[in-house]
This record gives structure tokens, sequence and C-alpha cells, in this order.
């Protein structure tokens, strides 16, 4: 399963992957732009957490028997059997929250000024995810397959 | 006859678990699911969220609509299972039609609940229940001509319909025969919270009561409520919950007790027949015994189980038990496990309130492990509480930090962090070694 693997030792907690996140998810892809005139902003779907000195990048595992898609209410959220991607259809989604109850890492990110969820697409339009091509200290991994 | 290597009885959210599951690892054997209703596989759990909608049919889909055919499934719509023959691996529809199958899954779910009261009848013009398209269809059609609803009962459904009533312009009485709102899901306060909500945008809430007596003839006029307070109402919603649909394996003398009983491979009492969802009984990994938890997830996950073990692959079932992601009006409320049980039952209870953002945490503990928790407002990652609930993970050291908003796999102790991060691969193992 593709998806993106963490090494939280070498993590500096800069957020940039974040940063990068929601630039990918924008409608201008303009890190500018972005920021200062996109409303609403999407929201990043990494979640970094901090205890100083200890950061630690989640995303999106892409399970293989994924919780929030058994979770799911609406049909948003489901599997592809063919890339083992678990995708989320946003116009389907009617924000129960379902989902943020089910994941086990915490991956899916409320976003509560649309009351809808985002989660890791694996930024799946432009290849290699931003978060892990922009990390300045090379703490993201893209996993392209994945055997547990 | 027909036949087919597989076949299910329902067409919810236990059959979809159990579909996908089989095409997951077989691509070729014949399946079949039969519906009751005449629909594409749609999702019950919307209702709330269309009933201000021109009943879009399409938004109601729980798949899309190539899913049978993409999937190889043929769907028997419109057709309700009336007998079951174990031994003879047949079941009998109502058209008279007879079907052979090798492994049976029943997902039949639940019926809702009427109760006995004088003039409370779902045949009458203005009284509806909140559980089928239909419902919804009935209740669209009457909303015109309705200025005043009265739903009985202050569960989630109950509460979901009278929230949605009320942002239909309709004025809402909600009468609940507990105490309190949501009494078998939340504890106390989170119950005020809740109550405190819906009066503040002024929905009307009856607790410790229930109807003596429905008013009008073939349409209700009002009711009358034990306490003696008189609604009247255009509109009447029954939302008091479901009772596990049983007749067909009762019939067909499967061990049956609420619900259909199943073992933790999903298996019921005869050979080759499964049952999931909202009409079995399950274990519950909690409770360490087996009940009804007729609650979406479980329903999926007890299908895709089902799949397995008719598949030949053994898989149990150990991680089922209740669970409700909730929102009424601004609050955000997720709850799992046992949330009523406090100290006076041998529990030992963490909470936090806080006034400004009303935000509040409860956790109940036990040996050491989390057996309950109710987040309201902050609910962001509350799945890493259910993580830790069921994988019985040690919590006491660190009790305290469970009610800090910021709380996140780094407020978990380093060993069972990495024990749990290890999983699904969230970090390298390189870290995983070295951390």
């Amino acid at each position: 399963m593709p998806r993106v693997v963490a090494k939280p030792e070498v993590c500096i907690g800069c957020h940039l992957c974040e940063v990068w996140c929601v630039v990918a998810h924008s409608r201008s892809k303009n890190i500018l732009k972005a920021f200062l005139h996109e409303t609403p902003r999407p929201v990043p779907r990494v979640v970094v957490e901090e205890n100083l000195p200890f950061t630690l990048p989640v995303h999106c595992r892409h399970c293989n028997e994924p919780s929030c898609v058994e979770a799911c209410i609406s049909g948003a959220l489901y599997r592809d059997p063919l890339t083992g991607r678990v995708e989320h259809d946003a116009g389907r989604c009617v924000g129960c929250y379902s989902c943020v109850m089910a994941c086990p890492y915490g991956a899916v990110v409320m976003d509560e000024v649309n009351r809808k969820v985002a989660r890791c697409d694996l930024c799946k339009e432009m290849g290699e995810p931003a978060c892990v091509k922009q990390c300045p200290n090379r703490a993201l991994v893209y996993q392209d397959s994945f055997t547990s | 006859m027909e036949r087919f290597d597989y076949l299910i009885v329902g067409n919810s959210v236990g059959a979809v678990g159990c579909l996908e599951t089989l095409r997951s690892f077989d691509k070729s054997s014949s399946i079949a699911v039969i519906g009751e209703e005449p629909h594409h596989v749609y999702s019950r759990a919307l209702l709330p969220y269309y009933l201000d909608q021109e009943v879009p049919v399409e938004k109601m889909l729980y798949r899309p609509v190539d899913f049978y055919d993409r999937l190889g499934v043929t769907p028997v719509l419109g057709r309700r299972a009336v007998g079951l023959d174990t031994a003879g691996h047949v079941v009998k529809l109502d058209d008279g039609r007879i079907i052979s199958y090798g492994k049976l899954l029943l997902a039949t779910g639940g019926r809702p609940i009427v109760p006995p009261v004088p003039g409370l009848d779902t045949e009458k013009e203005n009284i509806c229940n909140f559980v089928a398209l239909q419902d919804l269809q009935r209740i669209s059609r009457l909303l015109p001509s309705a200025g005043r609803v009265v739903v009985l009962g202050g569960g989630i459904i109950g509460l979901m319909a009278a929230e949605a009533l009320h942002k239909k312009g309709l004025e809402v009485s909600v009468v609940e025969l507990a105490p309190r709102v949501l009494a078998p899901v939340v504890d106390e306060f989170t119950s005020r919270l809740i109550e405190e909500a819906f009066r503040r945008s002024g929905v009307a809430i009856y607790t410790g009561t229930t109807f003596k007596e429905v008013q009008g003839g073939e349409r209700a006029t009002g009711v009358v409520l034990t306490d003696g307070t008189s609604l009247p109402c255009d509109l009447l919603v029954v939302a008091v919950g479901v009772v596990p649909r049983v007749d067909l394996a009762r019939e067909a003398g499967l061990a049956v007790n609420r619900g259909i009983l199943v073992n933790q491979q999903m298996e019921t009492s005869a050979a080759d027949v499964y049952a999931c969802g909202d009409c079995a009984e399950v274990y519950d990994f909690l409770m360490g015994n087996r009940r009804v938890l007729p609650l979406w997830p479980n329903a999926y996950a007890g299908g895709r189980v089902a799949a397995y073990n008719m598949l030949g692959m053994k898989r149990e079932y150990d991680r089922a038990t209740s669970m409700n992601a909730m929102h009424f009006f601004d609050l955000n409320i997720i709850t799992a496990g046992l949330n009523t049980a406090g100290e006076k039952d041998g529990f030992e209870v963490v909470s936090r309130f806080d006034a400004g953002s009303r935000s509040y945490r409860r956790f109940v503990l036990k040996d050491d492990r989390i057996y309950g928790f109710t987040l309201v407002t902050g609910i962001a990652r509350a799945g890493i509480f259910l993580h830790l609930m069921r994988r019985g993970c040690a919590v006491t050291s660190f009790k305290e930090k469970l009610l800090e908003r910021e709380f996140g796999y780094l407020t978990i102790p380093e060993g069972l962090r990495r024990e749990l991060l290890s999983d699904e691969g969230v970090i390298s193992e390189h870290a995983a070694a070295n951390q």
C-alpha cells in the first residue's frame, strides 16, 4: 500500500509539511495566494504532534481494512480495490465525524468550516506527495509498497 | 431453481461489508443480495441529513449505481425472504421463488418499535417512523402542511430528526421516557449539555414522561403525556429505537435471544448460515458478553468477518462495542464503550469540563484500562482512544493526560507508543528500533 512514513528522529517540527499540504490542496497551488487569498483555506491533511523536543507527523495509513471506511455512513470514504488507496469523496461527506471516531491514528482531519473531513490522498494528481518533496530534513518517506 | 454460492438477505451496510470482502478474495463465485425495499443500497443513517431536500435518492446511495454490476452481484430487490430451510439450503421469497445457497448471511436489520399507546398507529396519515426511505418520503410530503411536530424518543435518531425538523421551521417537542436524553449512551452531564443545546435553539424537551394517548382520528391532532401535558401536533415522529428482525431465523429454528445468536466467527447455530448487523447479537469485547449492538461500524465489520469465514479464512470479530459520533446544533460528541457507569459501579472516572469552550472529556477506567469515553466539542483524533480501548492498553500512568485537548501519540509513554505506531507503519522501522 502506498503511504507516507515518518522518521520522527529527524523531524524538526518545522510544520512545512502542513504548509505544503495546504498549497497542494489549494485551488491556486501557489503558496502566497493559498495563504493570503483562499477562503476557506484548505486544512492540512497531516497532523504534526508536538511534545517538545519530540515531534511526530501522522498521515493516513491507507489501511488494508480501514476503520474509517467501516464507520462512514455516507459512502464518502471507500477503499479502491485496485489501487489500495483509501479515497474520500468530499461531495458525499456529510460531516458526521464517524471516521474521526474510528481512525486509530487520528489521521482524519476535521474541516469544521465546511463540516467535512480531509485525509492524506498522497497528492494523487501530482506524483510525489508535496509534504515528502518539501520536507527539509527528509523526515518523510513515500513508500510505494508496504507489506505488513 | 436458482442457485448462488453466496446469498445475502438484507441490503444495507452489513450486506455491503460482506459483499466487498467476498469479492476482494473471490472474483468468480456467484453472489446474490435480497433487498426488501425496491432501492439500490442506500444509507439509513443519512435520513436526517436529507430531510430538508427533495428526497434526492442518488444522494442517499451508500455505494455507486454500478455497485452490483461492478462486483458481479445479482440484486433481487423489492422481494422479501419469507422462508428459510437450513437443511435444504434454500430461501423462499414472497413471490414464491426458491433460491438455493452455498453460504447464507442474514443481515435483516431491525424493525422500528411502536409502543402500545392508545391512538399511536403508524398507519395513520401523519404518524411516521424514521428508519427507511419511505418514512422520509412521507415526512417530506407532510411538511408543507405541518407546523408542529412531536418526536417520541430522545435517543440519537429522535434528536437528529428533531433538529432537522426544527431547521425546517417546525415547532418541535421531544418526549423521552427516561429522566434525561440519550440516557443509555452518555452520562448525565453530557445529557444536560445536549438538552441545553436543544432548549437554547427553541426545541422543547420533555423528559421522564411519555405518551398517555394520541388524540385525533385518521389524523393525529395532538398527544397527552403521562404527566398531563397536552401537545397539539400536525406530525408525529416515532423514534424510540429498533428491535432485531429475527422472524426468518426464528421460524427456521436458529438460536435466537433478543437477536440472532452468533459466535465470534459470525456463525449462527445452523451450518453455513451467518448473521450480522442490527438483527444479531454479537460479542462485546468490553462487556465480555453477547448483545445487540445496532451501530453502523459494527454492522459493516460484522459483515466483513462473516465474509472471511464464509470464504474459509478463519477470522474472529473481537472489536465490537457501542460507539457513536453525534452532533446536535453546535455540539459535536463522540462516545464509545461504557459511559453510563460511574464510581459507584466500581469504575474510576476522570473528567474535565471547560466552561469557556464548553468542551467536556470523560473517561471511565478500570483495571488500568479504558472502559468508556465521552468527548464533547473537542473530538479531534477521538479514534486514538478507541484504539487504546480495543487493545486494552494500560493507561493509568497517563490518565490525567487523557483529558488534555492536545492528547496524541506523543502523550503516550514511549514503549506503548512504539507498539501502537508499528501496526500500520506510521514511523519507519529504523525509528521504531532507535526511538
